[in-house]
């Protein structure tokens, strides 16, 4: 199903925490709502589902103007980020619930509901839990649990909060890859809310970029990674180097062989992997000095100081496959020349 | 109050005082225990029993204790299902609601426990006294609230309305709306949200604040004695008839009744710990 929002608002007593956000989702998308705390994802995400209401805007799902709608007639399936299980229910009365509460000409029977709840659990790959209760299930099952229970309603949409918030690292990057595969078996229209990019950029097949209520950026993973629309999201997707004409780093960016634009208004960010390094030094090439570095498995970081006209030291970010730091033999202290490959040019 | 406290589950170090001290403070509690709790409980029992098993049963079915009894009942029956119906909506607005006054009503709850329950039999007796705001039409429609069961229903009502929000509201505050929202979104009606999801969550509270109401609405003296008027067999309850016995130097049927009135607390009582102990289990 389609979801189309038309120039929501919402605001929180002063506090606005939607202004005008208009929004188009395809049917069969896989959408991360990306942003940080408090940039009105979670709200946006309550307004579809409508556990809340927009003060103005409409919500479209399918075609359908279903602003007005209550949460119980709108056929979507929300996973609450604190999974919001029955506490007084068993796995298999979770996933059954929303079966049980349909009125009595569409409810199916108990022995299709026990068919049906076995098979979501079976989907899930938690079926040897059905008689547990939820207290007695790690974060990880509890997730899984709640997702069945959404699905067994057959939701045309379904919306996951921080789906991956509450847990353990290792679990969350199983239930990425998972969440992934399912929605690809599934093929129901998904938005999930998430605060971690790398979280947006591996399981998302789109990204809305969201900041103090207003959409900054809508597109592909690939899409906000390399064409970042504005500051805001190049330095909220992905690590980046920011360099500011306007404080001198004109001749010294010259010299790293980045082409500089003229007005001196811009700044210049770059990503930590776009820049390369040489122990070679020459005459009027960028210089800085190798301060640490770190082992991030596959890749080093690199932590170089660049010295300012003024004396002062700035930080800049590198990072180099395992491979080529080694072949390049530098230590901590050494002095190495920059180079950047390519940078993104802001006001 | 909060039902929810459970004692430290094991002894700390750290906090362990010398013997002496340990002992010293567990022999003044239970001492304390002993003279103010057991003694006084023991004393009705005894008083009640001083005639003998006769004397006792006889002063149980005069017809005053057993009006007394009936009308104790009746004001029970009436006063706790209202209370607990008003407790329960009390606590979903307060919690699950924004309304301007949320606060004032949040703390107007208590009123009932800060007033002395003298003040609020008076407020009653203004109000539809003979002297009354209402007082010149209820006689004129031959209405009689003060010096008559309703007034004493009234006044207990008041007194006794804290109790299940007051259990209610904390609770459902902790436990937060999110499963409710899910069951919403779930396809549930609002009605199969509050008896499906809801009510099992605060059930254990929800029959603790009752007991208590029902403890209290039994039990209540003060405010009761000012609007009943003790008509004897009309508008005593048993607190009321426990008073005029005594009174009247009938010590067998006054200790009988109050015999009755501490059986109901120590039922109470036992209720209230298997309660603790079910919630504690959850």
């Amino acid at each position: 199903m389609s979801i189309l929002l038309t120039n929501i608002s919402k605001n929180f007593g002063r506090f606005a925490a939607l202004h005008n956000v208009s929004l188009e989702i395809p049917e069969g998308e896989l959408v991360a709502l990306l942003g940080p705390s408090g940039c009105g994802k979670t709200t946006l995400l309550r307004i579809i589902a409508g556990l809340d209401q927009p003060d103005s805007g409409r919500v479209n799902l399918n075609g359908e103007d279903k602003t007005d709608q209550h949460v119980s007639d709108r056929g979507i399936g929300f996973v609450f980020q604190h999974y919001a299980l029955f506490r007084h229910m068993t796995v298999f009365d979770n996933v059954a619930f929303g079966l049980r509460v349909k009125p009595k000409n569409l409810r199916p029977s108990e022995a299709d509901i026990s068919k049906k709840v076995h098979t979501l659990l079976d989907l899930v790959q938690l079926d040897w839990l059905h008689d547990r209760f939820p207290d007695q299930l790690s974060g990880g099952q509890r997730q899984r649990i709640a997702l069945a229970r959404a699905l067994a309603v057959e939701p045309n949409v379904l919306l996951l909060d921080e789906p991956f918030g509450a847990l353990d690292a290792s679990v969350r990057k199983d239930l990425r890859q998972w969440l992934r595969h399912l929605h690809h078996d599934l093929n129901v229209t998904s938005i999930f809310v998430t605060h971690d990019q790398e979280e947006a950029m591996e399981v998302a097949s789109r990204i809305v970029v969201l900041n103090q209520g207003n959409i900054e950026q809508q597109g592909s993973p690939s899409d906000i990674y390399d064409h970042p629309a504005n500051a805001f999201v190049s330095r909220f997707i992905g690590q980046t180097n920011i360099f500011d004409l306007q404080q001198e780093d004109s001749f010294w960016l010259k010299n790293s062989g980045l082409p500089v634009p003229q007005q001196t208004s811009k700044v210049a960010h770059v990503r930590p992997h776009d820049i390369e390094l040489s122990k070679i030094l020459t005459e009027g090439s960028a210089q800085a000095v190798l301060k640490d570095w770190q082992h991030l498995g596959a890749l080093i970081r690199i932590e170089l100081l660049k010295q300012e006209p003024n004396g002062s030291f700035t930080t800049i970010y590198a990072e180099m496959p395992n491979e080529q730091f080694k072949q390049l033999q530098v230590n901590n202290g050494d002095t190495v020349s920059v180079r950047i490959r390519n940078a993104h040019w802001f006001h | 109050m909060n039902a929810l406290s459970h004692p430290a589950a094991k002894q700390r170090y750290a906090l362990t005082d010398p013997f002496w001290v340990r002992w010293g403070l567990i022999t003044t509690a239970l001492l304390f225990i002993a003279m103010f709790l057991c003694l006084p409980l023991g004393i009705v029992l005894i008083e009640a029993f001083s005639k003998g098993w006769q004397a006792y049963n006889a002063a149980l079915m005069q017809p005053d204790t057993l009006s007394a009894l009936r009308l104790t009942m009746l004001t029970a029956a009436v006063t706790v299902p209202l209370n607990t119906v008003f407790g329960v909506a009390a606590a979903w607005a307060i919690t699950r609601f924004e309304f301007p006054g949320k606060s004032l009503l949040t703390t107007l709850i208590d009123l009932p426990f800060s007033v002395s329950p003298v003040i609020s039999g008076l407020i009653f007796v203004l109000m539809f006294g003979a002297q009354g705001w209402f007082g010149e039409w209820l006689i004129a429609h031959d209405i009689k609230i003060i010096f008559a069961v309703p007034g004493i229903i009234l006044a207990t009502l008041f007194i006794t309305f804290p109790f299940v929000a007051r259990e209610l509201i904390p609770l459902m505050q902790e436990m937060g709306s999110e499963e409710e929202e899910a069951a919403l979104s779930l396809g549930a009606t609002g009605w199969q949200m509050f008896s499906q999801i809801t009510l099992p969550n605060i059930k254990w509270a929800l029959l603790y604040g009752v007991l208590l109401c029902n403890a209290r609405a039994m039990g209540e003296f003060g405010a009761v004695s000012v609007v009943s008027g003790h008509i004897r067999g009309l508008t005593n309850t048993l607190p009321l008839h426990v008073e005029v016995s005594y009174n009247e130097y009938d010590f067998v049927a006054a200790f009988a009744s109050a015999s009755i009135l501490a059986g109901l607390a120590i039922v109470t009582l036992i209720l209230k710990s298997l309660l603790e102990w079910k919630q504690g289990k959850h």
